[in-house]
């Protein structure tokens, strides 16, 4: 992220007027260049994130001029609420359930795929399109389908449909991100390609073996790309929407065990009209993420290793 | 790792390879077993769907497909596909002009704020889109835009997507600065080198930004489904779920041959630029 934008060969011969008049029309070339990142950043999303903070103070319906409550929805979200809760407590597990799952499936596949010589151009897009496909309506309808009562998972397992049973809707719903591993595979495999074959013949010579050159040179080497996918996994893991509502057609069920936190605040914000409400859930999961990803970042200093020219 | 030589045999049969292969083609199996049985389910006959446990179809019922074309809610399939396309179109133009025009200001050009704007930037990646969701809502309700295709296009000329610009701005950064300083030189103002000698190498990079927006836009529902609400203003994506409300087992050909129809531009698309695309999440760690 370092910025080297000091043009280099700037001729010392130039007259300074002539100079200042460059620079200030660079300056509004730049302006121009910006205008519409300028414009979607401040009325997009600037003002969208103060607005929404102000109605989380808010009574608001989208008819009536918002009413100031004060602190209301923010107490009632945390003491009188179960369905908040029991959303907090679903994503969370979901969370906890998919993010390593995923990220230990996707460093596997890059392990295996990585010292392949033949095939390994086919495998990794081939592991690689489920991403790609994972987040449309119609895979998250098989997933349905697949999960449900006399579907193929019951058929095999004879689990009985696991979209109808609370302890395991969730987990289907898991599965499919899990399935789409193939993003974070394809950037572990990336990174492990960059560690230099001097560290692995290195730590041959010293008689080290497969698993101890995995845990010495491996891990570390790697930690900064699995810091970076845990991250990115974690917030969007967060937010997840469109598994939750199609595993469930919509409902969050059974017994609200897939009422994922984004699909509460739909259901609060755009069916029952408390948009309100619902912006004071979007700023709690806003800070929530900060917070997150805030530890997240703290603990990687003691275990993500940035070699010196391996920065990223 | 599976260096064991023997010297009798002139070629050993590397059995680590072989169970490696074996395994990832068996992976492999499982991975593609849901889009096997979409694609098998698409063309089962209803009786089949509940009764049999096979996954290949006994008899091929194409009439799922005819179903399937004669759209949801008296809107046919045709208008549900140019509606799609119409977003996800608008949207890759959208994206690819206003991000490589931000794109550029942050990796070459010098003005004041630059620092704290494109931290703020980077930062917006991050930004969980609930958070802006409900004021960008009231924001377009009051322009009268919702039910329109407004909501979903006109963030995208506005380099709202901070992804992309920092794609771009990544790409840019690679390119050597020598042509632009000679066009300077000679003369050349920002906006020709732009056009000229910025815009043209940063092709792949453009090329990453418009396969990618396609993707996502098209599989895209939570907007869609805020804003949308008329019928024949729905994309695929919406028709498909007002068949889940409705979903009844008989319906369940219909629907699963509207889901194929529904993919198949993106299969096309991944077969037609998986270089592009796994390259590009590859080098900039972009999620799927």
């Amino acid at each position: 992220m370092t910025t080297t934008a000091i043009p280099t060969g700037e001729k010392p011969a130039t007259a300074p007027t002539t100079r200042r008049r460059a620079k200030r029309e660079r300056q509004g070339a730049a302006w121009v260049f910006l205008s519409p990142w300028v414009l979607g950043a401040s009325v997009l999303t600037l003002l969208p994130m103060a607005v929404s903070l102000y109605l989380s103070f808010t009574d608001y319906n989208l008819f009536d001029p918002p009413h100031w409550v004060g602190l209301r929805n923010y107490t009632q979200m945390f003491t009188e609420d179960p369905r908040y809760w029991r959303s907090v407590t679903t994503t969370l597990m979901y969370v906890v359930i998919a993010v390593p799952l995923q990220l230990a499936l996707a460093l596997v596949v890059a392990l295996a795929l990585k010292s392949m010589k033949r095939g390994k151009a086919f495998y990794r897009s081939a592991f690689y399109a489920p991403s790609l496909l994972g987040a449309s309506m119609s895979i998250a309808l098989v997933w349905r389908a697949v999960f449900n009562d006399g579907g193929t998972v019951d058929n095999l397992l004879g689990t009985g449909g696991w979209v109808n049973r609370p302890g395991w809707a969730l987990l289907a719903v898991a599965l499919l991100t899990v399935w789409q591993f193939g993003a974070p595979m394809v950037i572990f495999l990336a990174g492990l390609q960059q560690i230099p074959a001097e560290l692995y013949e290195a730590a041959a010579v010293d008689g080290a073996g497969t698993w101890r050159q995995f845990l010495s040179v491996t891990v570390p080497m790697l930690s900064p790309v699995l810091f970076f996918n845990l991250v990115l996994q974690t917030i969007q893991a967060f937010q997840v929407f469109t598994p939750a509502f199609a595993v469930s057609a919509g409902k969050g069920g059974p017994a609200d065990s897939t009422l994922v936190y984004t699909m509460y605040l739909y259901d609060r914000g755009f069916v029952a009209s408390h948009m309100g409400y619902a912006s004071a859930m979007a700023w709690v999961l806003l800070l929530v993420i900060g917070i997150v990803t805030a530890v997240l970042f703290r603990t990687s200093r003691s275990w993500v290793f940035y070699a010196s020219e391996g920065e990223r | 790792m599976t260096s064991v030589s023997t010297a009798a045999a002139r070629k050993p049969v590397r059995w680590g390879r072989v169970a490696l292969h074996l395994g990832c083609l068996a992976a492999l199996l499982v991975m593609l077993y849901p889009l096997a049985w979409l694609l098998a389910t698409s063309l089962k006959p209803a009786d089949e769907v509940i009764a049999s446990l096979d996954l290949l179809p006994r008899h091929l019922e194409w009439s799922n497909y005819e179903t399937a074309f004669e759209g949801v809610n008296d809107v046919s399939i045709w208008r549900l596909l140019s509606n799609s396309l119409l977003i996800a179109g608008g949207a890759v133009l959208g994206n690819v002009i206003s991000c490589s025009l931000a794109a550029y200001a942050f990796a070459r050009l010098r003005f004041r704020f630059r620092g704290p704007m494109f931290a703020f930037m980077i930062a917006t990646i991050m930004l969980p889109h609930h958070a802006i969701l409900i004021p960008q809502y009231i924001i377009f309700n009051k322009l009268g835009m919702v039910n329109t295709y407004w909501p979903l296009i006109l963030p995208k000329f506005l380099a709202t997507e901070a992804f992309f610009v920092f794609l771009i701005v990544q790409f840019m950064r690679g390119l050597p600065r020598e042509l632009e300083e000679a066009a300077r030189i000679d003369g050349c103002g920002p906006f020709r080198s732009f056009f000229q000698i910025v815009l043209p190498l940063t092709r792949p990079a453009l090329i990453t930004t418009a396969i990618f927006t396609f993707i996502w836009t098209w599989n895209d529902f939570f907007t869609q489904l805020i804003y949308l609400f008329d019928p024949d203003k729905f994309t695929l994506t919406l028709a498909l779920r007002s068949f889940v409300d409705a979903s009844s087992q008989s319906a369940f050909g219909p629907m699963f041959a509207m889901s194929v129809i529904a993919l198949l531009p993106i299969v096309l698309f991944f077969l037609a630029f998986q270089r592009f695309l796994v390259e590009g999440m590859a080098s900039s760690g972009l999620k799927g």
